[in-house]
């Protein structure tokens, strides 16, 4: 489903953020991205979704070059994914149920099922009884799970979380690794960034591991 | 279908609420947008009452020929029956230098020439053309002139062709000064919609990340650009109207005392009706070109 080869990523100011990374995930795995800070992991995730673009190398997902994808192809391309950002990029200005509609509205879908789908994905994160809160009175916590509920409310074949579970306590961040592994076991393709071993221990799926924008062997 | 309704109807609903979220800025350009629309609407209506005066002025199709003082009044009859015989003319009557100054007494205008020992008065024949178009009416003059014995002549529309080529002057004026200011308009917009892209930025970026085209972007921004557009627009007629209403009384009254009746007319519903659909296609033009230039720059 994702192939990278010889991907090399150098931000504009000359760093290298990933220097000839070779990799493929397949349809339906579920993979922990692992490495230190600065390694290159939130780089990798952008680079999937196609907000960065490599600087030489090939990455195709889903079959498309994302060298040589249109840019008004972009939209359709991201509409598979789902995105958990590392910062959230929630809308404060609207509630939290607009926040999660906003996938949906952008696809073109409205009314009663659009509702229904609303309300499942914040159901399914915890968040149901604050549905017409703003996002800037959750804690972080609850935000974390706002954007996975958007991530997850147009259901997307493929899931990229950057560091999902690193506000949460013990508890929350259990219960949303069982459901990402529920997504997965639906056939979800999942890949979640985060550098907490134990949780990765713990789960114990597919690991890669990324040193100095390298892929560690 | 329904899809596209729906999202239609949210794009204007957000437009509204951008509107009224930043309630003097946006008062601000509606007020700036009615007064540059005031002025070409202002001129146009004036242009047309002024118009329409002249319409009501219609020139009688008659040359008056002054005779030179030497021809005496034989030789003036005959030139009256030659003119009469010409092709364009309907009639041509004479008047002697005599019936003229019984006019004038008749007019009660005698202290004029009453000290006077000779009679001033010229010959005069009275032509009427068969065509009173202004053009046959020049032809015919300048035939007319060629004859012997005339001393000048003077046609009575003169005056009100020169007012029509002043009006004529005026109404590409008006498309002038129109297109300057509809110019202003789309560029007033542009930089209303520029401002509101900067504080919807984040939720531009956020909408793209998560699979938003930029058609999808723009709409709400569109909308923003015609609904100002058409605020301003009714501010501009509003305010054209409240022009009218104010000079009409001292209008009214300067008419009066010219004898005279006036009848004021504003924009009517057809001229408010192509007023308020270009100020928002401009309205539309100004938001698109501000939208897409925006859109092209973030990425
Ligand atoms: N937009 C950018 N412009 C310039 N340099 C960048 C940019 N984004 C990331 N970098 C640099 O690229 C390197 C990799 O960054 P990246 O965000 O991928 O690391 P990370 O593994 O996600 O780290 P963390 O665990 O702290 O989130 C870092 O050294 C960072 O400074
Ligand atoms: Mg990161």
């Amino acid at each position: 489903m994702i192939e990278f080869s010889d991907v090399v990523k150098r931000y504009p100011g000359g760093h290298e953020a990933l220097s000839g990374v070779n990799l493929t995930i397949t349809r339906g795995e579920m993979v922990f991205l692992t490495g230190h800070s600065g390694a290159g992991k939130s780089t990798l995730l952008k680079l999937i979704a196609a907000i960065e673009r490599p600087t030489s190398g090939i990455i195709t997902v889903s079959g498309q070059n994302l060298s040589r994808i249109r840019r008004s192809a972009l939209p359709y391309f991201r509409r598979n994914i789902g995105l958990i950002f590392q910062d959230h990029k929630l809308l404060y200005d609207r509630s939290v149920y607009d926040n999660v509609l906003l996938p949906l509205h952008i696809q073109g879908m409205t009314g009663h099922d659009a509702g229904k789908r609303v309300r499942a994905a914040l159901d399914k994160v915890g968040l149901l009884n604050k549905e017409r809160a703003r996002p800037i009175t959750l804690s972080g916590g609850e935000q974390q799970r706002l954007c996975i509920a958007r991530a997850i409310v147009s259901r997307p074949p493929l899931l990229l979380a950057d560091e999902p579970t690193a506000n949460l306590d013990e508890d929350y961040a259990r219960d949303l690794m069982d459901m990402f592994k529920a997504f997965n076991q639906v056939g979800v393709t999942v890949i979640l960034a985060s550098h907490n071993q134990d949780m990765i221990r713990r789960y114990g799926g597919r690991t890669i591991a990324l040193a100095n924008g390298r892929v560690a062997p | 279908m329904k899809a596209w309704l729906e999202n239609n109807r949210h794009s204007l609903g957000l437009a509204v609420k951008r509107m009224a979220d930043a309630p003097i800025a946006s008062l601000f350009s509606i007020l700036v947008i009615g007064i540059a629309l005031s002025l070409p609407a202002g001129s146009y209506v004036a242009l047309d009452n002024a118009g329409r005066l002249a319409g009501k002025l219609s020139p009688k199709p008659e040359i008056s020929l002054f005779l030179k003082a030497d021809l005496s009044q034989d030789q003036g009859r005959r030139l009256t029956q030659r003119i009469a015989s010409l092709t364009d003319v309907a009639k041509a009557r004479f008047v002697s230098r005599d019936e003229g100054l019984k006019h004038l007494q008749d007019a009660g205008l005698s202290n004029l020439t009453a000290g006077l020992d000779e009679n001033p008065l010229p010959d005069v024949i009275i032509v009427t053309a068969k065509d009173s178009d202004a053009k046959a009416m020049e032809r015919l003059a300048e035939q007319l002139n060629t004859l012997p014995g005339i001393d000048h002549l003077l046609m009575d529309s003169d005056w009100v062709r020169r007012l029509a080529a002043l009006l004529d002057f005026g109404r590409d004026l008006v498309w002038l000064l129109a297109g300057l200011l509809g110019l202003a308009l789309a560029a007033i917009t542009g930089n209303t919609i520029r401002l509101q892209i900067y504080a919807a930025r984040e939720e531009i970026e956020v909408s793209r990340l998560i699979g938003a085209t930029n058609r999808f972007i723009r709409r709400p921004f569109l909308y923003f650009g015609v609904l100002q557009g058409l605020l301003g627009g009714l501010l501009g007629w509003l305010l054209t109207s409240g022009g009218i209403y104010v000079l009409e009384g001292s209008l009214a009254r300067l008419a009066l005392a010219w004898n005279g009746r006036i009848d004021l007319h504003g924009l009517g519903p057809a001229e408010g009706a192509i007023l308020l659909g270009l100020s928002a296609l401009l309205g539309l033009i100004g938001a698109f070109l501000a939208v897409s230039h925006s859109l092209r720059r973030m990425l």
